[in-house]
């Protein structure tokens, strides 16, 4: 066997190194199928169910062969869901009830068979049958090796030839169907590799944490992109870093606690630094979304002083602005808009300058229709109307905006330097908004 | 041999769309739908009409071969469905997805193309041509690269019409496209309705909003567990056949399928 072979010339830690960042790679682009198809429970009750097996592979062939081993997971892996959907079917047991049922009972039995073995008559001790329950890569064989690039090779070529089919089926499975598509096939060999996945898993990251190994990924991966090729790509260098990390780290403690702690680490970071969803992006946006929102505020209030003088531009005294609103942060606000050039100031006066007067007319016509349309359409009280000016943009239909438009006009409540009427709701965009092309 | 088979189903189109006959669809043993027999005739809209859980949605997904019938035959074009998919669109009830799925509309719309495509096939830029138009269609293209969360209720529905309008079909079904869009939304999409008939499509509307039927269709079927009534809205959409569609007895049927039911032996 040419691929023994070559194993066989790693040392340990080369071979500890490759073994667990194929298994990363692995289940995070399957564990990502399995969380968005909603069975990332499955996962880990395959795992627990697994052990039966293990142990009476083990009392049947009397040794810890790898394919042995394999096989008697794989078996009651099986039995294990044939059980669950037998409840689910044929009583009137809940999927998620049916599968902790399962789940436990299989794993009660496994421990029960397990303290069997370690009894020193039968074998023993030196069986090492209790690495499955934590996991132990720096057992690591040339054997396990092989039975990982096959897996990997097939379930990653799977994953890039079928991309398509699965993702129909994963997102409509209906659709699917009415298109002709084979569901049930596309949906059974998807659980396939997830079963299979989770098997090869369980000697590297043991019976009880396989299944963060398929979630934690993917929901980290979820966490930085909105597609599926990507999340895919990204799940998978996630759970390769987390397999690799974790046992280069973690030295000396359970390998598979460990790997799904940092698996663990990378989540949180994530959480915290991904953008749009995580923290610090979020916490940003609404920062910046205050600040725009008072930057609109000021320009609005000082077209709406100024309005009275129009088409002149008044020098409006500083405190009048004060008296229209109250301002936290006045001074910073006018120094912000004077480096827009939206405003000129001299000692105790501001005044608008034409740009200024321009964008704080854009900014008041949307904001009048915005409040016309909540007054007239939604039917809110005047004084319960304040809200960001720019959501008229996203809102409104054109044909709407139009009407409205004229309606303001006819009460001359349409700010009067837009001699034209947008006749697009998207010409209402500010500049301040970093607009789609 | 493909051209004139094309032909032939160009034959067809003009007289039945699609032909359910004597149709029967059981959850579980239970009949939800009785003794179905309908015609629709090619290039009307048909409105599907009818109270919750009378079967409108099972109605649907028994002709697109989603459900087994218990007895009975689904025909269209003259066809059985297997050999007519690609002639069928489908626009879902909008909770059965979910919205969170890490896909763009572009990705969505998409998939509208992959029953033509087939296995291993990608998407090829005629495929993306396609989307661009459909998407255009029905009023999102500058929505094209959002995640389908970040959409309204309205633009959610959209990206289904959208999807559907990608396949191509001759004949559509669609369940309940109107609900919880706003007037403008259910304005553009009844016009890009009367815009599929004008290209001879036939399009099947689950619809709950009984004061709009009239303006909307040009058929319409009327449903409660059995057929009430099919055939053009003005002479079927009577206040005689909806009294029978809401109020009328039709429990009966219900509390029959249950007896039924109970008589089976548990196993
Ligand atoms: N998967 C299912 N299993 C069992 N019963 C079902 C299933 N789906 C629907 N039913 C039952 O079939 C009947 C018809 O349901 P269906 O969804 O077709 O109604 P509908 O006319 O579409 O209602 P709605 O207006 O609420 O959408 C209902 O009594 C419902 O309880
Ligand atoms: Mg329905």
């Amino acid at each position: 066997m040419m691929g023994t072979l070559f194993f066989d010339s790693l040392n340990l830690s080369q071979k500890v190194m490759l073994g667990t960042a194929l298994l990363g790679g692995i289940s995070g682009v399957i564990g990502s199928f399995a969380v968005l198809r909603g069975r990332s429970l499955v996962g880990d009750m395959l795992a627990h169910a697994a052990l039966p097996g293990i142990c009476l592979a083990f009392l049947l062939w009397g040794t810890r062969d790898l394919w042995a081993l394999s096989l008697g997971a794989l078996t009651s892996g099986l039995l294990a869901i044939a059980t669950v959907t037998w409840l689910v079917r044929w009583t009137r047991t809940k999927e998620d009830a049916a599968i902790g049922i399962v789940l436990s009972t299989f794993f009660g039995v496994g421990v029960v068979l397990l303290s069997v073995i370690q009894k020193p008559h039968i074998g023993g001790n030196k069986a090492g049958l209790d690495s499955y329950l934590f996991g132990e890569p720096a057992n690591m064989l040339s054997d396990d090796l092989v039975l990982l690039t096959v897996v990997a090779g097939v379930i990653l070529s799977l994953v890039f030839f079928f991309f398509k089919e699965f993702q129909l089926v994963c997102f409509d499975t209906d659709f699917a169907q009415s298109q002709g598509w084979p569901t049930l096939k596309i949906d059974l060999t998807l659980m396939a590799a997830l079963t299979v996945v989770t098997i090869v898993g369980l000697p590297i990251v043991g019976v009880i944490l396989m299944a963060a190994m398929l979630i934690l990924p993917a929901a980290t991966a979820r966490l930085w992109t909105n597609r599926l090729q990507v999340l895919l790509v990204l799940a998978g260098l996630c759970g390769m870093l987390a397999a690799v990390g974790g046992t280069q780290l973690g030295r000396g403690l359970p390998a598979g606690a460990a790997i799904v702690l940092t698996a663990a680490g990378l989540f949180v970071l994530s959480l915290v630094l991904a953008p749009q969803r995580g923290v610090v992006a979020r916490l940003r946006s609404e920062w910046q979304l205050r600040g725009r929102i008072a930057r609109e505020h000021l320009l609005r209030s000082l077209y709406e002083l100024n309005e009275p003088y129009l088409p002149a531009r008044q020098q409006l005294p500083l405190q009048s602005l004060q008296d229209y609103r109250h301002w936290s942060a006045l001074p910073k606000l006018l120094d912000a808009a004077e480096a827009d050039a939206f405003v000129e100031r001299q000692d105790k006066t501001v005044r608008l300058t034409s740009l200024g007067l321009k964008r704080a007319a854009e900014l008041t016509t949307a904001h009048r229709l915005w409040e016309m349309y909540l007054m007239q359409h939604a039917g809110i009280a005047p004084d319960h109307v304040d809200r960001d000016a720019d959501d008229v943009e996203h809102l409104l239909p054109a044909a709407l905006l139009v009407e409205l438009e004229q309606q303001l006009e006819q009460e001359g409540r349409l700010p009067n330097t837009i001699t034209s009427v947008p006749d697009s709701p998207h010409q209402l965009e500010g500049p301040s908004e970093s607009s789609t092309p | 041999m493909a051209a004139s088979g094309r032909y032939l189903r160009k034959c067809t189109m003009s007289t039945t769309a699609l032909e359910i006959h004597d149709m029967t669809v059981a959850y579980q043993r239970r009949p939800v739908l009785w003794d179905i027999d309908l015609q629709i005739p090619a290039g009307k809209l048909v409105g599907i009409v009818g109270p919750n859980g009378a079967g409108k949605t099972t109605l649907i997904k028994a002709a697109l071969g989603l459900v087994p019938l218990a007895s009975g035959k689904v025909e269209i074009h003259g066809k059985p469905y297997h050999q007519q998919r690609q002639a069928v669109g489908y626009v879902p009830q909008r909770e059965s997805v979910d919205w969170d799925f890490p896909v763009t509309v572009r990705d969505v719309v998409l998939m509208g193309t992959y029953g033509s495509l087939g296995w291993l096939r990608r998407p090829g830029r005629s495929e993306h041509a396609i989307v661009d138009r459909c998407l255009q269609q029905v009023g999102i293209s500058a929505l094209a690269n959002r995640q389908i969360r970040q959409l309204s209720g309205g633009q959610q529905q959209r990206v289904f019409l959208a999807r559907a309008l990608a396949q191509d079909a001759q004949l559509y079904f669609l369940d309940e496209p109107f609900a919880g869009v706003d007037a403008a939304t259910e304005a553009a999409i009844f016009k890009l309705l009367q815009t599929m008939r004008s290209a001879h499509k036939t399009v099947l509307v689950v619809h709950h909003d009984l004061q709009t039927v009239r303006d909307y269709f040009d058929h319409v079927i009327l449903l409660n567990m059995r057929l009430v009534a099919c055939g053009p809205v003005e002479t079927t959409f009577t206040q005689e056949n909806l009294h029978l569609t809401y109020g009328g007895r039709l429990t009966i049927l219900d509390e029959a399928a249950e007896a039924m039911r109970q008589r089976e032996p548990q196993r």
